[in-house]
């Protein structure tokens, strides 16, 4: 028993079943059961994560993540660079909603230099940090569908997450790797015309949710595929250290944006936490949807009252951060990203840990598969949604 | 059917030619409408645009590069049964062709027992598939031969249940004898176009066409492919011209898949009103337009659906599909009995 | 309006959207213009540049490699002493290595490198990737005026 947490009956059932299976396998037929690698290279798997399984059949009797195949030694990197160039390694931590990942190093080294972006730029800031969101989470609601066998709708999240991407690449110069943040503020303001066109991308993003409910979410086979599959509890998932979407989807209800006092403008801007009861893959993939419609509405509001003013605080030119130490996170969209950094007066810091989502997303993995077939191992990994880069580092 | 009295080998020579280039020609078709353009468009891109005029020669050129491609056995296959089991899963394909009637006279072997002999001859195919599976010494191969060979067996009972109350509203076996039950007959007396059975047999079409998607492993029950899954399942290993052979086999039997139900349900080669050696010459192109249609329908499925689980497509077969098939089976008769 | 099954409703979102024009173009015929702060490839203004290596130091992959010497130039006023100045030599950026932060360009004191958003440099070789300083200088011609600001926004006195 890996747990004693209360399970769900699905989950003791499905427990039940691969011990059975297990014991079946080794005593009545005296056979081994077959074990599959799912990865290092598999599509299900979205780079190069490894998944072990050991199948009676297609049941799951056992399974562990082995990941680490990307691993691209980020903590100890950071440690030899330079606050600005720290700044464009970390977006390519999580490579789909870069700027997401800026924003928490940054906001831990303005903490420890004393500094406070000014307004104008906090709140661009965070209509940033709700884009690269929508980017990553409209690219979950298509790879969904491939992953169980819909081959349209990761097409639309396509077309239509470009238009995000173009607007972040007409404001920042980068469509993937943003790097616009700095320490104290912005690189550059907005380019004339951006927030207008800025809300016509967020009905296209809207109508691309309609779409996806009605081409999957509404679609009975997607239902039969995704309800009742890989059920995490409340107090399951909160052990395992889940956060984000996972864990709102079961039921739990956090979200950083809400209960932190977070610099940023989401304190001006009024949003709904959605969460689910069900805390089945359906669940997830719903509320993911919920907080792409949601983030659009962040950013509807947040563009009609951006203030006015600088972008910058006063800042010296080349960025020593005094002696000390900070932790800060935010809720990005694969769930709590956290830098605690470390600065003994350098150039750099000179430790920083990074507290990534999916790390701890996918260390459920050997609870939840077990018992259950091959194609809802696909289902579940593709729910949890992981970004490799977010789990190796 | 042109005045000529021709030899037996003669014959056989050009129904031979026939079906070898009906099959490529077949599979080229609907590669390219359906899975290149129709899929594109409905995805909001072009697709191939550069091989030819709106790169409709794109799949030749695809095919020339299989024929280059190195003839890789993975070690540890077993290489007889490796290298046969895309011909077995071809010539299944090319034999579902013998038995459909293009026109009046334009038939290759008009059986008495054509629906029965096409239906054997269709589940050939997963003999093959099994072949590949099993011979590729691949977990994923294995896993992906053993879920068709379940889903294959699970879904030829409905088809030919479907079938088969075609066959008692038709009173025959012959699919040119079919054909024809559906020109002749008439709708509750009314006869202006015939009696197409996908109307009267509606409930038959649609477990048909459902069975069919899934005999040809296309979307929402291509769990023995499911390239997400099992990456691609029982073609994993499979390279060059073997992997092309599955290829071709797969829209070759959609295309004939397709020809059946048009042949069964939607007339096959007759229009109102076209009748005699004018159908002989229009009759193929009737036939194709229907078998497009079919194909469409098929392919439309395919590209927005999301796939079952296997053991999902196992109670849809057994609990929902095969008791409503025999339940249409029973009503066709009582209503045979009672006009 | 009844609920239609929700299998039936994504074949019409398939169907509505085949009967739609296409959105992507045909790359090499037809090119979207990329955003005039696009970060495509850096040009560099030979004359602008001092030889401060700021740039090379700064840079996060190392990929910038300057040259030079320092050479005498004639005094400014009559009769002055002849001034030092630093000849650029070498300025090389090996593209292969470049991770297109920025950092260079933001750096630079005396505005000699810009970002340009050309894109279309790709090579065979990878060592064709290294542009030395008469290739950056090409791109100079293509680099565009910087775009004007959202309202709101405070500009600065300077650039």
């Amino acid at each position: 028993m890996t747990t004693t947490a209360p399970a769900s009956e699905w989950q003791q059932a499905a427990y039940i079943a691969g011990q059975a299976a297990d014991g079946r396998v080794n005593i009545e037929i005296e056979t081994e059961g077959m074990s599959l690698n799912i990865g290092p290279q598999h599509p299900a798997t979205h780079g190069t994560l490894r998944i072990v399984v050991r199948l009676d059949g297609e049941q799951v009797v056992w399974a562990e993540p082995v990941c680490g195949y990307m691993h691209r030694g980020y903590e100890k990197l950071l440690e030899v660079r330079t606050y600005p160039q720290v700044n464009t390694l970390v977006n390519r931590i999580d490579w789909m909603s870069s700027f997401a990942n800026e924003v928490p190093f940054i906001l831990a080294a303005e903490q420890l230099m004393g500094v406070e972006a000014p307004e104008r730029a906090q709140w661009i800031r965070t209509i940033f940090f709700e884009m690269s969101r929508i980017a990553n989470l409209t690219l979950f609601l298509g790879d969904m569908g491939v992953q169980l066998g819909a081959l349209t709708p990761v097409f639309y999240a396509f077309r239509d997450r470009e238009h995000v991407l173009n607007l972040i690449e007409s404001a920042t110069g980068g469509r993937f790797h943003p790097n616009y943040d700095r320490v104290g503020g912005l690189k550059e303001d907005l380019p004339k015309g951006w927030v207008d066109e800025c809300k016509g991308v967020m009905r296209r993003v809207r109508d691309f949710c309609d779409q996806m409910e009605d081409l999957l979410v509404g679609n009975e086979i997607f239902q039969t595929r995704t309800r009742g599959i890989g059920v995490i509890t409340p107090a399951v998932a909160l052990s395992y250290g889940l956060s984000g979407a996972n864990l709102r989807a079961s039921g739990v209800d956090w979200d950083l944006r809400r209960d932190e006092d977070s610099p940023l403008a989401w304190k001006h801007t009024e949003f709904k936490v959605w969460t689910h009861p069900d805390g089945d893959s359906f669940a997830r993939y719903w509320v993911r949807l919920q907080e792409v419609r949601e983030s659009a509405s962040i950013i509807d509001q947040l563009l009609d009252g951006i203030p006015a003013g600088p972008i910058m605080a006063k800042v010296p030119r080349i960025i020593k951060v005094p002696a000390g130490e900070a932790w800060c996170h935010t809720e990005n969209p694969l769930g709590e990203m956290g830098y605690y950094v470390i600065s003994q007066g350098g150039l750099g810091p000179f430790r920083c840990k990074v507290r990534t989502a999916s790390f701890n997303n996918i260390s459920i993995l050997p609870w939840l598969l077990r018992g259950v077939y091959v194609p809802d191992v696909i289902t579940i990994l593709a729910s949890l949604y992981f970004i490799l880069g977010d789990i190796d580092r | 059917m042109l005045g000529l009295e021709l030899a037996y080998w003669q014959q056989a020579l050009i129904k031979v030619g026939a079906v070898m280039t009906v099959i490529p020609l077949g599979a080229l078709i609907l590669g390219y409408v359906f899975l290149l353009k129709m899929m594109s468009h409905m995805q909001s891109r072009l697709g191939p645009m550069e091989a030819g005029p709106h790169g409709t020669l794109q799949l030749l050129a695809d095919a020339g590069k299989f024929l280059q491609k190195e003839d890789i056995f993975p070690a540890r296959s077993d290489r007889t049964v490796f290298a046969l089991a895309p011909v077995v899963v071809m010539v299944s394909t090319f034999l579902l062709y013998l038995v459909i009637p293009a026109g009046p006279r334009l038939i290759v072997e008009d059986l008495d027992t054509g629906v029965f002999f096409a239906l054997a001859v269709g589940s050939l195919s997963v003999i093959g598939v099994l072949m590949a599976g099993w011979a590729s010494a691949s977990k994923y191969s294995l896993l992906g031969a053993l879920r068709a060979a379940g889903q294959l067996i699970a879904y030829e009972l409905p088809l030919v249940l479907a079938v088969v109350g075609v066959v008692v509203q038709a009173g025959t076996l012959s699919l040119q004898g079919i054909v024809h039950a559906q020109a002749d007959g008439e709708m509750f007396g009314f006869g202006g176009i015939g009696n197409p059975y996908v109307i009267t047999q509606f409930v038959g079409f649609l477990l048909f066409m459902v069975a069919s998607q899934a005999e040809l492993t296309q979307t929402p029950f291509d769990m023995p492919v499911a390239e997400s899954e099992l990456v691609a399942g029982y073609m994993t290993e499979y390279t060059g011209f073997r992997f092309l052979f599955f290829f071709m086999a797969e829209f070759g039997s959609a295309f004939a898949l397709s020809a059946i139900a048009a042949t069964l349900f939607l007339g096959g080669w007759y229009l109102p009103g076209v009748n005699g050696d004018l159908a002989d010459y229009l009759g193929p192109l009737v036939l194709g337009g229907k078998i497009m249609f079919v194909a469409f329908l098929i392919f439309w499925f395919r590209f927005t659906y999301p796939r079952f689980r296997e053991d999902q497509l196992q109670t849809f077969a057994w609990k929902y599909l095969i008791p409503l098939s025999l339940m249409n089976i029973v009503a066709t008769g009582i209503l045979k009995v009672v006009f | 309006m009844a609920e239609l099954p929700g299998v039936l409703k994504g074949l019409g979102v398939t169907f509505r959207t085949m009967l739609k024009p296409a959105v992507t173009v045909q790359y090499p015929h037809v090119k979207e213009a990329p955003p005039t702060r696009a970060r495509g490839v850096i040009a560099l203004k030979e004359e602008n540049c001092t030889v401060c290596m700021l740039c090379a130091r700064e840079c996060p992959t190392w990929c910038i490699y300057i040259e030079g010497h320092n050479d005498k130039a004639p005094p400014r006023r009559e009769g002055g002493k002849p001034r030092t100045v630093n000849i650029l030599d070498r300025f090389d950026i090996d593209y292969a290595l470049c991770m297109y932060c920025g950092i260079c360009v933001e750096v630079c004191p005396f505005d000699a490198l810009f970002w340009s958003p050309e894109f279309e440099y790709s090579e065979v070789r990878m060592s064709d990737l290294l542009h030395d300083k008469v290739r950056l200088g090409e791109w100079m011609e293509t680099v565009p005026e910087p775009p004007a600001l959202e309202v709101g926004a405070v500009t600065k006195g300077k650039k």
